[in-house]
């Protein structure tokens, strides 16, 4: 069953610049894909297309049933309640505790208090950071924030995870826990997995399909690839 | 219900975020409250001004003296002539021995004199009111050409003045009130736009867990409306004692006794309550548009 559809996108930003060209590929459901790529080579474009931070100049992009090109600004919610996205930077409120974090992404979906905890609860669970559900983010490790951010994604049981080079800022070793993390999530809940990173290690060790983007063009889709593929 | 659920966390939320950003919101509160203690003082005077213009107004008559040779339907034909004029708001009688018996209960000296004339000397006369003090000169000079009317008197050249005075003053603050209220709102909204643009990732990062931008505006509103409350109490608070005070050390009367200051009570509570609305209204406004700004990313 196939998830996520790219059919022959090409996106082109009002600069002139071309950040993709006529890229069509296919994700289905439990997939655990890596993107790869160089910085300014269309990697980035393609990840925010997936959550319609942008949207494609030509052809279709289709996540999750639903027409990303065709979204109205005012409906976008709609999409990001289906999916869950990790980012570099964590995007966590910092007023707000690990726990209201969480939280957050399901109440503004409006459900009700007593559903929301056990949710809560059982994402944070799968992070491993039941203990910290008072900290502010401030008080917390990257990896710990990122845990977090992981959780926020996760808690709305989303069927796909975008994840936005979460390893970007951390060190090699938390960078593996975090990676543990997602993958035990693709494991265990079925969750697919998209993720875009620069870590070679990463990729080579995981041994998962690697989408390769070069100058805004597909170069490359391997089965079980590694960054040497590229 | 989820909509209740939603409109309930935001007011929690609205209250939240004001304690958690307290310097941003205290920030803006004290801009309502300046601007409001100013619309407040603006608001007095405009309603005093108004109603001094009024009070000076409705004592403004015409004097009607009659010739003393005319019979009692001459009288009644000359009162429904001057009833029939549309700017002639009432018309009351009062005859002559009406006159002397008030002359002479107000002076001794003057009973005596009048006695000693013997028969009245003074008019029979009528007293009109007319509703609007621009007609009072044009009614006056009416009333004169009828014939059996033997003199007019009406308010002074220098009474005409005063009114002309206090119709452009009552103008003028009210134009200054309403300029107020827009730098009032123009002031909160651009302070409120200045702490929501130091929370725009929040705005972002809500878009991104896929708040719907209705559950997004929501508490900035919640948090608009109760900044524009907090910041109308300390106004409402000068407003109704600063008044009671000033009303009664001047003892309810500005420099002569025909200037007299509205009466305190209810009209305090009524400033209040526009100074509330105010308050409120221009801080919902004023969040809904600055956060409006960032959804549209």
């Amino acid at each position: 069953m196939k998830l996520i559809e790219f059919k022959q996108v090409s996106k082109t930003y009002k600069n002139g610049v071309t950040a993709l060209a006529d890229v069509s590929v296919s994700i289905d459901k439990g997939e655990f894909v890596f993107v790869i790529g160089l910085t300014a080579s269309g990697k980035s474009t393609f990840i925010k297309m997936l959550y319609r931070e942008e949207k494609p100049t030509k052809g279709t992009v289709i996540v999750g049933g639903l027409n990303v090109g065709k979204i109205r600004n005012r409906k976008v919610y709609k999409l990001r309640r289906r999916i869950g996205i990790v980012f570099q930077d964590f995007k966590l409120l910092p007023k707000l505790t690990v726990y209201e974090n969480v939280a957050f992404a399901l109440e503004c979906v409006g459900l009700k208090e007593k559903e929301i905890r056990p949710k809560v609860m059982e994402a944070l669970e799968h992070v491993g950071l039941k203990n910290k559900v008072r900290s502010f983010p401030g008080e917390l490790s990257g990896g710990e924030q990122q845990r977090v951010c992981i959780a926020r994604a996760i808690v709305n049981d989303p069927k796909i995870l975008i994840c936005d080079e979460p390893t970007g800022n951390l060190d090699p070793k938390t960078s593996k826990e975090i990676m543990d993390v997602i993958e035990n999530i693709n494991k265990n809940l079925g969750t697919t997995i998209i993720m875009a990173t620069h870590d070679q290690d990463i990729v080579n060790r995981m041994k998962k399909r690697v989408l390769l983007i070069k100058q805004g063009i597909l170069a490359g889709d391997y089965a079980k690839g590694s960054y040497k593929a590229g | 219900m989820k909509l209740l659920r939603i409109i309930r966390r935001s007011i929690r939320d609205g209250f939240k975020s004001i304690v958690r950003n307290f310097g941003l919101s205290f920030a803006s509160i004290m801009c309502t409250t300046i601007t409001l203690i100013l619309v407040a003082l603006s608001i007095i005077c405009a309603v005093n001004v108004e109603h001094a213009t009024k009070s000076i107004e409705s004592e403004l008559s015409i004097i009607v003296y009659l010739k003393s040779d005319l019979t009692e339907e001459d009288i009644n034909n000359i009162e429904t002539d001057i009833r029939s004029r549309s700017a002639v708001e009432s018309l009351t009688t009062k005859t002559k021995d009406e006159w002397k018996l008030e002359l002479e209960e107000s002076d001794e000296e003057l009973k005596t004199v009048l006695d000693y004339l013997g028969d009245n000397p003074l008019m029979n006369t009528f007293v009109v009111y007319v509703n609007d003090v621009t007609e009072l000169k044009d009614t006056a000079e009416y009333i004169k050409s009828i014939t059996g009317v033997e003199t007019v008197k009406y308010g002074e050249s220098m009474v005409e003045t005063v009114i002309t005075i206090f119709d452009i003053l009552e103008k003028v603050v009210v134009v200054i009130v309403i300029a107020l209220i827009l730098v009032t709102a123009f002031l909160i909204s651009n302070t409120i736009k200045l702490t929501i643009f130091s929370r725009r990732s929040e705005i972002e990062i809500m878009r991104l867990v896929g708040a719907s931008n209705g559950a997004i505006k929501l508490p900035f509103v919640v948090e608009g409306f109760i900044i524009g409350i907090i910041g109308s109490i300390i106004p409402i608070c000068i407003t109704i004692y600063g008044y009671v005070i000033l009303h009664s050390r001047l003892h309810g009367h500005l420099f002569t006794n025909v200037l007299t200051l509205v009466k305190p009570f209810n009209f305090v509570f009524y400033v209040s309550i526009v100074l509330l609305i105010i308050g409120a209204l221009v801080g919902m406004l004023g969040s809904l548009k600055a956060v409006r700004k960032y959804l549209k990313i």
